[in-house]
C-alpha cells in the first residue's frame, strides 16, 4: 500500500505545472461553468456559492488541516490562523510549507505533506478555501457550492 | 457514616501491615490489596474495578463548601493534561503530555520534587498524534512506575529513584503508532494498548513482562485468529462462537491490514474471573464506503484472560461505524441486580450514546439504552443481535459518498469520549460526564499512505437541538437504563468523575472549575476555578489522617483543538461559534496539579 517517495522538489514543479497547463487565460468569468482557478483568482463566488473545487477544499481542509489549524481556518492553540496567514502568503509560500513542512518554538511541528496525495493532489482547492475565508468571502460554516464541472484538461 | 469511617480506619490499618510487608509479597497480591486501600490511588481509575469510588468520608456533603487549596504545581508542559495522579505512601506520582515528564512529589513537604524524568523523543511524533499530545497517566507494580510514552516507548522507572529499570517499543510512529494511554499492571504483566486509527494502523493489546519488559503476548482488533488471539469455538459472540477468522471474514481485501481499532481507553480486570477488559476504537477510514463490511473486532469490548490473552468474549457495539463511535470508553466492573438477578455487571458507556449493561463472565447483553436523550443515529440496539438500529436519515453510508448527513446526535466526540465515568456503591449510582453535541458528517475517497492521516471525512459539530449547553453531567441507573439526574454544563464535560463516601461526586469543567455534587440529588455543593480548563481526573487519598482531593488542569485534547476556537453551527451562523470561541475568555493552556482540604 505504500507509495512510491516522490522527491519535495518534483513535487513543488508539478504543483506549479498544474497552474500553468490549465492555464489562466482571460476566461471570461460569465459563469461558474467557464471558471478556471489561478494564484490570483483562485476561488469563484456568486450567489453565495463557491466553485465546486473550493467546496472540495473545505472538506480536504477539515480531513487534514483542522486537528491543528482549528475550525475553518481560525486556528487553535496548536498551529496558527491560516485565514490570517492567507490575508499575507502568496500561493508558491503557502505550497512551500505543505510540501516541506516547518518547525517552530516550543515543538510547534508543521508536518510535510510531500507523501499525502489526499493533499498534494488537492492543494490548490485548499489554498482556494482559505484564501476564500481569508478574503471574508465565505463564513465558517459549511460553504454552498456549485455542482462540479467536468473538466477539459486531465483532473488535477 | 460513622460505620463508612470505621471500616476506613480498618482499611489503613491492612494497608501499613500490608506495606510493611512489601517485597515478600508476590507483585499480583500486592496490588491487589493497594487498589483496597483508600489512603492511597495506586492505579488511573482508583481499582481494578475502574470505579473511581473512595471509602474515604472526611469530606463529605456537608462541610464540602468549606475546602480550599492546600498546594498546587505547575508541570511546566502547555499541552492537554489528561489523566491524574497516582498516590503511594508519602509520594505523589504525576505525568504531563509530551514530552511526557514524570514528577514525584513528597506529601510531606508540599509536594517538594523527589525525582523528575522525562524522556528524550523525537519530536515527529507530534503530528502523528491525532487530538493533541496527551497521556492518560502512569501505572505502578512492583515498585515501579510505568509510563506509556507518545512514541510508544514502554518504560519502567523505579518508584523510589526515577532510575530507568527497563524500556521496550511498542510500535512505530512513522506509520501512525503512538501512544496516549496509561498502562494497566496484573500480575506479572503489563498491559498497554495503541493509538492511530485516523492514521491506519492495526490495533492490538500488548501484554509485557513486568520484570524485564519483554514481550508475553499480543492481540490484533482484527486479522486471523492467529493475530487476534480468539480462538473459533471457544470465543463468543453474544453467546454464539465467533467461527474462523472473524477478524478477516468482515472485511473486503486486505483493508484490515490498515484496519484501526486502536486501543487507547481504558482497561479493567476481574481477578475471579481472570479477565481484563478494553475496547477498540474506530475502523479505518472514516469513510465507510471504502471499507464494506462489519469491520470486525473494531468498536467491540473485549474479554481476555490476562494470561493467554485468549478472548473469552467479544461485542461488537456499533458494527461498520459511519461516524467514528471509538469503543474505547471504560469498562466498569460492579456487582450489582441487573432485572432482579444479581450479575457480575459491566458498565460502560459508549461514544455512540447507548449505556451498555452486559454479565461481564458470559458476554451476555443485559441493557442497552440512550444515556443523552438526543441520540437519533440508532433507534435502540436490537437485544437479540446487539446491533443498533440504524436510521438512514442518518447513515453517512446509506446517503453515501460526497454527501453531508446533517443533524447526527452525538458527534463524532461521543456523548461520552474517554473522561471515565464513576461508580458509587453507597447509591448504585453512575456518575457520567457527558458530551451534548451534534454533527453533519461528509465521507469522501481517500487513498491510504504509511504515516499519514487517513481521514476521510469532513465534519462539523454543534450543540444538540434545543438549547445551547453543550455538556451534562448525569447519574444513571444501569439496571433500568435510566437517567436520574442531570446537570447541564455550557461545555463537554471532558473530566473524570469522582464519587466517595461523604456521598460528595467530582468533577472538572471546561472553564476550569472544580466541582462538587450531592451524590443522591445532584446539587451543586462546591465549586471553584482551577488556572485552566479541566480535561484530568480527579482523585482522592488520605494523608496523615487527613483526606485531599486532587486534579490536573490543562485545557486542551480534542476539547481544547475541536473547541477551543470554535465550532460551526449551520444553521444559527455565528451563534454557536461565538459560544465556543467564549472558552478562550475563561481560560488559557497551561498544566497544574490543584490539590484540596477542609480547613483545619
Ligand atoms: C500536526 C499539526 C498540523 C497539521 C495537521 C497541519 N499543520 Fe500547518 N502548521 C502547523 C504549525 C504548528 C505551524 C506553525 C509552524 C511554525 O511555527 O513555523 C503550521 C504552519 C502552517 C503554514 C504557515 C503559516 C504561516 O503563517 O506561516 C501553512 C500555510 C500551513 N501550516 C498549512 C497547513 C495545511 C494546508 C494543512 C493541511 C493539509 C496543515 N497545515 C496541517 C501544524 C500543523
Amino acid at each position: 500500500m505504500q507509495h512510491s517517495k516522490f522527491s519535495k522538489s518534483i513535487i513543488l514543479a508539478s504543483i506549479a505545472l498544474t497552474y500553468s497547463i490549465s492555464g489562466y487565460s482571460a476566461a471570461s468569468k460569465a459563469d461558474y461553468r467557464d471558471f478556471v482557478p489561478s494564484p490570483e483568482q483562485p476561488y469563484y463566488f456568486q450567489d453565495g456559492k463557491v466553485d465546486f473545487g473550493t467546496y472540495n477544499g473545505f472538506r480536504r481542509y477539515h480531513a487534514d488541516c483542522h486537528v491543528c489549524h482549528g475550525p475553518a481556518g481560525m486556528g487553535s492553540s496548536y498551529a496558527p490562523a491560516l485565514l490570517e496567514s492567507l490575508k499575507v502568503m502568496s500561493y508558491g509560500d503557502f505550497v512551500n510549507a505543505v510540501v516541506t513542512g516547518r518547525e517552530g518554538m516550543d515543538n510547534m511541528i508543521m508536518p510535510s505533506f510531500a507523501q499525502n496525495v489526499d493533499v498534494i493532489k488537492y492543494i490548490a482547492d485548499i489554498y482556494a478555501y482559505l484564501k476564500a475565508r481569508a478574503d471574508g468571502v465565505i463564513g465558517p460554516t459549511r460553504p454552498d457550492k456549485f455542482p462540479k464541472v467536468k473538466k477539459l484538461i486531465a483532473d488535477n | 457514616m460513622v460505620k463508612a469511617k470505621r471500616k476506613v480506619l480498618a482499611i489503613c490499618f491492612t494497608a501499613s501491615a500490608m506495606l510493611s510487608a512489601a517485597g515478600a509479597v508476590s507483585a499480583n497480591s500486592e496490588l491487589l490489596k493497594m487498589q483496597m486501600n483508600a489512603n492511597d490511588w495506586v492505579m488511573p481509575n482508583g481499582n481494578y474495578a475502574s470505579t473511581r469510588y473512595s471509602e474515604l468520608d472526611q469530606i463529605n456533603a456537608k462541610n464540602v463548601k468549606d475546602l480550599k487549596v492546600a498546594w498546587t504545581f505547575s508541570t511546566g508542559v502547555l499541552r492537554g493534561h489528561e489523566g491524574g495522579p497516582l498516590v503511594i505512601g508519602d509520594t505523589m506520582y504525576i505525568h504531563s503530555p509530551f514530552p511526557n515528564k514524570v514528577f514525584a512529589l513528597d506529601l510531606n513537604d508540599d509536594g517538594r520534587i523527589i525525582w523528575k524524568y522525562e524522556p528524550r523523543q523525537d519530536t515527529s511524533v507530534i503530528p502523528v498524534m491525532c487530538c493533541d499530545t496527551v497521556n492518560r497517566g502512569l501505572a505502578y507494580g512492583d515498585g515501579k512506575i510505568i509510563l506509556s510514552q507518545a512514541d510508544t516507548t514502554l518504560v519502567a522507572l523505579d518508584a523510589k529513584t526515577g532510575k530507568k529499570v527497563w524500556s521496550v517499543k511498542n510500535g512505530d510512529p512513522s506509520k501512525g503508532e503512538t501512544s496516549t494511554a496509561a498502562p494497566m499492571v496484573v500480575k506479572d504483566k503489563v498491559f498497554i494498548g495503541i493509538s492511530g486509527g485516523e492514521f491506519g494502523v492495526r490495533g492490538s493489546m500488548t501484554a509485557y513482562n513486568l520484570k524485564d519488559g519483554k514481550l508475553a503476548w499480543r492481540a490484533y482488533s482484527m486479522g486471523p485468529d492467529s493475530d487476534t488471539l480468539l480462538d473459533p469455538k471457544k470465543t463468543t459472540h453474544l453467546g454464539k462462537p465467533v467461527g474462523k477468522d472473524s477478524g478477516i471474514s468482515t472485511w473486503k481485501g486486505d483493508q484490515w491490514k490498515i484496519g484501526g481499532g486502536a486501543t487507547w481507553g481504558w482497561y479493567s480486570y476481574d481477578p475471579d474471573l481472570n479477565l481484563m477488559y478494553y475496547g477498540s476504537g474506530n475502523p479505518s477510514t472514516w469513510n465507510p464506503v471504502q471499507r464494506p463490511g462489519d469491520n470486525r473486532w473494531s468498536m467491540t469490548v473485549f474479554a481476555r484472560d490476562v494470561d493467554t490473552g485468549i478472548a473469552k468474549w467479544v461485542y461488537q457495539m456499533t458494527p461498520h461505524d459511519e461516524w467514528d463511535y471509538d469503543g474505547i470508553n471504560e469498562m466498569i466492573l460492579v456487582d450489582q441486580k441487573i432485572n432482579g438477578k444479581m450479575r457480575k455487571a459491566l458498565v460502560h458507556f459508549d461514544r455512540n450514546g447507548f449505556g451498555y449493561t452486559m454479565d461481564r463472565a458470559s458476554g451476555e447483553l443485559l441493557v442497552a439504552e440512550k444515556y443523552d436523550p438526543a441520540v437519533n443515529w440508532a433507534t435502540h440496539v436490537d437485544m437479540k443481535t446487539g446491533r443498533p438500529q440504524v436510521v438512514d436519515k442518518y447513515s453517512t453510508q446509506h446517503n453515501g459518498e460526497d454527501f453531508n448527513t446533517t443533524g447526527i446526535c452525538p458527534a463524532a466526540l461521543g456523548t461520552k469520549d474517554q473522561q471515565p465515568a464513576s461508580y458509587s456503591p453507597r447509591t448504585g449510582l453512575f456518575y457520567v460526564p457527558t458530551n451534548h453535541v451534534c454533527m453533519d458528517y461528509e465521507p469522501f475517497q481517500v487513498s491510504y499512505t504509511a504515516g499519514q492521516p487517513y481521514v476521510g471525512a469532513t465534519l462539523s459539530m454543534y450543540p444538540a437541538p434545543g438549547g445551547n449547553n453543550l455538556g451534562n453531567f448525569i447519574a444513571w441507573d444501569a439496571d433500568k437504563g435510566k437517567i436520574v439526574w442531570s446537570n447541564p454544563e455550557p461545555f463537554s464535560v471532558w473530566s473524570g468523575a469522582l464519587s466517595t463516601a461523604g456521598d460528595v461526586v467530582f468533577y472538572g469543567t471546561l472553564e476550569g472549575y472544580l466541582k462538587a455534587v450531592d451524590a443522591k440529588s445532584g446539587k451543586e455543593l462546591f465549586k471553584f476555578k482551577t488556572p485552566s480548563g479541566i480535561i484530568g481526573n480527579v482523585n482522592t487519598y488520605m494523608h496523615n489522617g487527613k483526606q485531599y482531593i486532587a486534579v490536573l488542569s490543562g485545557l486542551g485534547g480534542w476539547a481544547g483543538i475541536g473547541m477551543a476556537a470554535g465550532l460551526t453551527d449551520p444553521t444559527a451562523g455565528l451563534g454557536a461559534v461565538g459560544a465556543y470561541a467564549s472558552l478562550s475568555n475563561y481560560t488559557q493552556l497551561g498544566g497544574t496539579l490543584t490539590v484540596f482540604e477542609l480547613p483545619n
